[in-house]
């Protein structure tokens, strides 16, 4: 019932894609400067098929209707409400179809909000975003499809992975979703801007606001990927430089290129050719990620997404949308001159995007590199942390200067008038830096440079607050907001790194081990069943004996039931200083526990200052017109 | 559109990227290293746990008739549970050398004097680089050699009863 239901809204929305494309190609030979009022309908009424498409999904999930194949590959009657919910998108079938929502929901909002803009433009970017739908729903409906049926109908489902069963993965994927797919939008508008000839300063106008909420969406879906690391996977760390990690990194680097390029293009009304460049990259980079993650091409904690036959399907997609939009930038784009003086904020904004393509490029290569050799000459390596630690990490050092000088200048050509307030807050940031480092201990020159160029630019970004509230001028609150995010991210993070505490060892139930101040004391064990995994529960009392401060920990090791899965729940106790971290894991044949005990410097910090970053472009999107 | 040199080039290196990709989705993507059976291992020198003079080349190896080689760890619980296989096959009076694997020094003689020490020779590989020119990507695994140092044997994680009875078998 519900797979009839699903498949006929489909098919619905697939016949209101192609009538769209031809109510758009016809009004575009009318010289009326409107457009015409069938078409709003027509995307209206697709958004809302789409949408009830999705929602039929999931009341197929919340009743357990196990006629579906995606319900009973992903679902089970035992999982508590909100995660067979969550079911709806933790798979790929279920994905697909949310990403479809979301090209459509995009489409029609973007036709409506912008209704000042040219006509000529909008339709267009109806019709080539009409054209990526259509190249989902097909993909969906002859691959990957939620809604197929089964019979018999199976009494009971098989359970969704309980690595994934956890509130930050329920909404990490729906957020990353909005972020990537989000800059769908702007690629066929882009892709409608070089036909229609309807750009500049226009332009960036037309777009600002989407590129905006996608790259809040990116961050925060990446921020929240990290948090569910840190906790769910037991080793403590936050960040791996997994290629699937990078595959989400690098729209993020071409995003933020291009939030920053717009801004140029909007005042300056140039860097044109440039901004379409990074629209058309960040879509083609998200679909990219998209093909390296589901096709299965790569090895990593996400390969329960993975299938090589759609990784056909998206590599054909792939292809015709790079090849269209070469074809279509290399027709139409026109040569531009720029003139910048080297004392102005474009120059500087400019350098943002040197680094940002430097980092894509870096992570683009340490990603594909490997997969490029393996395919080629069969030679397998691996590439990681310390790859990305040695090529990024010093770069981040002038970047962090630059982001705090830059906004100093102001547009088309500036006195330099703050060189005594630059160099007092470096004195002053090296100052803080050789404090730390004289009673906190020792660290590398690189580590030294990181220190003062993060504490400069957090330093320099509390000045641009004072300096805010002096001239009470709100449109600059959410770079600095971004800014002060980004340093104190970096801080923290070198914080982390260089004072963080770990150690490995084994132990029995009633055993003490005393370990770099601490006295871990394996109490006793006891088991809670839960409504669908049965915990084996470790009591741990941690003495601090410096200031014989004690603490409870109670580490988690879940037996879950369907599917058959053995997770590993770390005991978090976070303060404002630091989080200790405990897991615990049982030796096969054996009393012994092997347990990770580890004393994590600031770790709440990183997770507020990379918020913070995120928080910046919320607030920019709620400014008003007038303020930004 | 007029064509250019840089275009055709733009246009090259796009087709030959998803060239690639297309190549790469036929492959076999898991990591398999039996077929290291049959196989010489590479000119090794492994030096001793202790830091001392003591290091074994493949040298050494040929002068036993067969010789398992176990990667280990303290911080390896697997390690743990097939270390009495060892102590056995040890007392079967097969050379084990044992190299252990990313490990600190400490924690790896602890981990030998509360279990025992089978092993003939334990060399250090703290960083792991050794082990990867035997091929091996996790802990534990072990690889059995005759005195022509070709691998006779490859075991990818904890020894069990059937590997131990299989080893005595093929060391016979």
């Amino acid at each position: 019932m519900l797979s009839n239901i699903g498949i006929g809204l489909i098919v619905l929305v697939l016949i209101l894609s192609f009538l769209t494309i031809y109510a758009a190609y016809l009004d575009l030979r009318t010289s009326s400067q409107y457009i015409k009022k069938r078409i709003y309908q027509l995307s209206l009424l697709q958004t809302t098929f789409t949408v009830l498409s999705f929602f039929t999904l999931i009341i197929g999930y919340i009743n357990s209707d196990f006629s579906l194949i995606n319900v009973y590959e992903n679902s089970h009657t035992a999982k508590p409400f909100f995660y067979k919910i969550a079911g709806a998108w933790g798979n790929h079938e279920g994905s697909l179809l949310l990403w479809v929502n979301i090209l459509v929901i995009f489409s029609y909002l973007f036709l409506v909000f912008n209704h000042k803009h040219n006509k000529r433009f909008r339709l267009y970017t109806l019709i080539f975003q009409n054209f990526l739908i259509l190249g989902f729903l097909f993909f969906l409906l002859l691959n990957s499809n939620p809604f197929n049926s089964i019979y018999p109908i199976p009494l009971e489902g098989l359970g969704l992975n309980p690595i994934l069963q956890d509130p930050a993965l329920a909404i990490h994927p729906p957020l990353l979703y909005v972020g990537f797919v989000g800059c769908s939008i702007y690629f066929s508008a882009a892709m409608a801007s070089l036909i229609s000839g309807y750009g500049g300063k226009l332009f960036a106008q037309s777009i600002k606001t989407w590129v905006k909420i996608s790259w809040c969406f990116q961050t925060l879906g990446i921020i929240v990927g990290s948090i569910w690391a840190y906790y769910e996977l037991g080793w403590g760390g936050f960040w791996f430089w997994d290629p699937v990690e990078n595959a989400s990194l690098l729209p993020w680097f071409a995003i933020t290129a291009l939030m920053h390029s717009l801004i140029v293009l909007e005042k300056r009304n140039t860097l044109y050719s440039w901004v379409i460049i990074l629209c058309l990259l960040t879509f083609i980079l998200s679909v990219t990620g998209t093909f390296l993650v589901r096709s299965g091409i790569l090895n990593s904690v996400h390969t329960f997404a993975s299938d090589p036959s759609r990784g056909i399907y998206i590599l054909v997609f792939l292809s015709l949308m790079i090849f269209s939009a070469l074809i279509i930038f290399f027709t139409k784009n026109k040569k531009e001159t720029f003139n910048f003086n080297l004392e102005s904020r474009e120059t500087f904004i400019l350098a943002n995007n040197w680094f940002m393509a430097f980092f894509l490029v870096t992570v683009l290569i340490g990603t594909l590199y490997p997969i490029f050799l393996d395919v080629l000459s069969g030679v397998k390596i691996s590439v990681g942390p310390p790859f990305y630690n040695i090529v990024i990490i010093p770069l981040v050092i002038p970047l962090m200067f630059l982001m705090s000088i830059g906004p100093q200048f102001s547009w088309i050509k500036s006195q330099n008038k703050f060189f005594y307030k630059t160099l007092f807050l470096m004195l002053g940031a090296i100052a803080i830096n050789l404090f730390i480092l004289y009673f906190f201990g020792k660290y590398s020159l690189l580590s030294n440079l990181i220190f003062t160029t993060a504490i400069f630019l957090i330093l320099h970004s509390c000045f641009d607050v004072k300096k805010l509230f002096i001239n009470k001028n709100k449109a600059e609150l959410p770079r600095i907001i971004s800014h002060l995010g980004f340093g104190l991210l970096i801080f923290f993070i070198g914080i982390n790194h260089q004072f963080s505490l770990e150690e490995d060892f084994n132990l029995k139930v009633g055993e003490i081990k005393k370990t770099n101040n601490y006295e871990i004391n394996f109490k006793n064990t006891e088991t809670k069943e839960s409504k669908n995994y049965t915990a084996v529960i470790g009591n741990f009392k941690l003495t601090n004996l410096k200031n014989n401060l004690v603490q409870y920990l109670d580490p988690e090791i879940r037996i879950y039931s369907n599917p058959e899965t053995l997770t590993y729940e770390a005991a978090i106790k976070t303060k404002i200083t630091s989080d200790l971290y405990l897991t615990m894991s049982n030796i096969s044949r054996s009393d012994y526990y092997n347990i990770k005990f580890q004393n994590k410097p600031f770790m709440v910090w990183i997770w507020i200052s990379a918020i913070m970053i995120a928080l910046g472009g919320f607030i920019q999107l709620t400014l008003k017109k007038n303020e930004a | 559109m007029k064509l250019s040199i840089s275009k055709i080039i733009i246009f090259c290196f796009v087709a030959f990227s998803l060239f690639v990709f297309w190549k790469g989705l036929k492959k076999d993507n898991n990591y398999d290293t039996t077929e290291l059976i049959g196989s010489k291992i590479s000119n090794f020198q492994l030096i001793g746990i202790n830091n001392d003079d003591r290091y074994i080349s493949q040298e050494d190896l040929k002068k036993n008739k067969f010789t398992l080689i176990n990667f280990f760890a303290s911080w390896c619980a697997p390690c743990r549970a097939e270390h009495k296989y060892l102590l056995n096959l040890s007392d079967k009076k097969i050379k084990i050398i044992g190299i252990n694997f990313k490990d600190k020094k400490n924690n790896a003689m602890n981990f030998l004097k509360e279990l025992g020490d089978p092993y003939d020779f334990v060399g250090k590989d703290s960083n792991g680089k050794i082990s990867i020119l035997f091929g091996v990507y996790g802990i534990p695994e072990s690889i059995l050699l005759n005195s022509d140092l070709i691998v006779i044997k490859k075991i990818v994680g904890p020894i069990d009863q059937i590997q131990y009875d299989e080893i005595l078998k093929l060391a016979q």
